[in-house]
């Protein structure tokens, strides 16, 4: 692969991380379990849906092939989708909405603030910028993870449920590929595998905080990021993108 | 066709400063700290002039609004062609917020953000440490009580977390550090 074919792939996996949980987020707006915790939810998808129009108009320039941000978000088969799996999983319980934003927003706050160092300026400056908001969700879903995890039986069970469901999916946040190593390579990636215990560290910190326990690893999951997808992401997918597919040249 | 006199860049600041946040409109959008740079370039009928602004938050939907405020301000003193360049980079702080702006947010009735810790190393790894000094301090708008209790990090625009006053028992608005 060329040069810019693997910086296109690499800021394209970045946008749809944030472009398929920010889509899953927003159809909590209106649905939150209390008016403070809606907004909140809607804000945290507000920035991602944002951050998501800046990683994919990267993608699309680098890429070079006239396509743009809304080309790629509404237009892409779901085998060209590069999100990790755990982005994708359904909402669930509301334990299981956090479980997931957490594991996902420590770790998008590491990859983020390492890549406020990447040799690519362009690169460099969207993860700065994100890294500031991304600061402030990491906390949000931090404080739920211990609201919750220490809070009524019911709720703690609700959590341990929802840990266990989400841990296989963590594996693909820190797997490494040729893209991957490529980018490192020229210094504009960053390594994902150094991530794994800085973020298992503030893992097991919250997790203690919560009286939760710190899972095993068992079977783990992973292949969205080479575009193998779970059935569920389809549904996601044909929602999010029926009003462009329906009027392809409407602009709005 | 009488030669139109071209507005300095100090004109076209003064003329900003007069336009306000589509979100908080007691503070402008100078105030707010975003507007970066300001320029003319090309020649004759192509002459334009370049606002370089810097987004808040790059989801807010309120960038689009600035912007077409902006257009729409400039036009009204005159301005044929307006070009609106959204800079990314530095990345805007709550730090570049005006002291007047800081001054017009507590008399509305919003705590105004505290100044970040410019020390802190933003690839530093270590999240324990990082997030345990984010916790900020707001003071009530009203009575000046730091005895306050946040209510939710994200209040009616992203910006904003929302606090009671634990003393006075007012709920406020308090402009997070960023
Ligand atoms: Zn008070």
């Amino acid at each position: 692969m060329s040069d810019t074919t693997d910086l296109a792939t690499y800021a394209m996996r970045l946008g749809d991380n944030a472009l398929v949980l920010g889509q899953r987020l927003a159809t909590w707006t209106g649905h939150g379990p209390s008016l403070e915790e809606d907004l909140a939810s809607t804000n945290v998808a507000l920035d991602l849906i944002g951050h998501a129009r800046l990683w994919l108009a990267y993608a699309a320039q680098c890429e070079g092939r006239g396509r743009d941000a809304d080309a790629l978000a509404f237009t892409r088969d779901a085998r060209a989708f590069t999100n990790v799996l755990l982005v994708e999983r359904p909402n669930g319980d509301y334990a299981q909405t956090i479980v997931r934003q957490f594991f996902f927003d420590a770790w998008h706050l590491l990859v983020l603030r390492a890549l406020c160092a990447s040799r690519d300026a362009r690169i460099a400056a969207i993860a700065e910028k994100a890294a500031l908001e991304v600061t402030y969700h990491v906390k949000r879903s931090g404080d739920w993870m211990i609201r919750l995890g220490d809070g009524t039986d019911e709720s703690h069970a609700r959590m341990r449920v929802a840990i266990d469901d989400a841990w296989p999916y963590t594996a693909e946040l820190f797997a490494m590929d040729a893209v991957d190593d490529a980018m490192v390579a020229r210094g504009i990636g960053c390594d994902l595998a150094a991530l794994h215990a800085p973020w298992r560290t503030y893992v097991e910190t919250v997790l203690t905080d919560a009286t939760l326990a710190f899972p095993t690893d068992g079977v783990m999951h992973g292949g969205g990021r080479a575009g193998v997808h779970t059935e569920s992401f389809s549904y996601l997918l044909a929602e999010m993108q029926s009003v462009a597919r329906s009027v392809p040249a409407e602009r709005w | 066709m009488a030669a139109t006199i071209e507005p300095s860049v100090a004109d076209v600041f003064a003329w900003l400063d007069a336009v306000p946040d589509p979100e908080i409109p007691v503070i402008s959008i100078r105030d707010l700290g975003i507007v970066r740079d300001v320029w003319w370039s090309g020649e004759g009928m192509e002459r334009t002039l370049t606002i370089s602004i810097t987004p808040t938050y790059v989801g807010c939907p309120a960038m689009r609004v600035i912007e077409a405020d902006i257009v729409a301000a400039l036009s009204a003193r005159g301005v044929a062609h307006t070009n609106v360049e959204m800079r990314l980079a530095p990345a805007w702080t709550t730090d570049w917020l005006t002291a007047n702006g800081r001054e017009k947010l507590r008399a509305y009735g919003i705590s105004p953000p505290r100044p970040r810790d410019l020390a802190a190393d933003p690839r530093a790894l270590d999240l324990v440490a990082l997030l345990g000094t984010l916790e900020e301090r707001a003071a009530c708008p009203r009575c000046g009580s730091l005895d306050v209790a946040l209510v939710t990090r994200f209040g009616s625009t992203p910006c904003k977390a929302q606090y009671r006053c634990v003393t006075c028992r007012e709920p406020f608005d308090h402009f997070k550090a960023h």
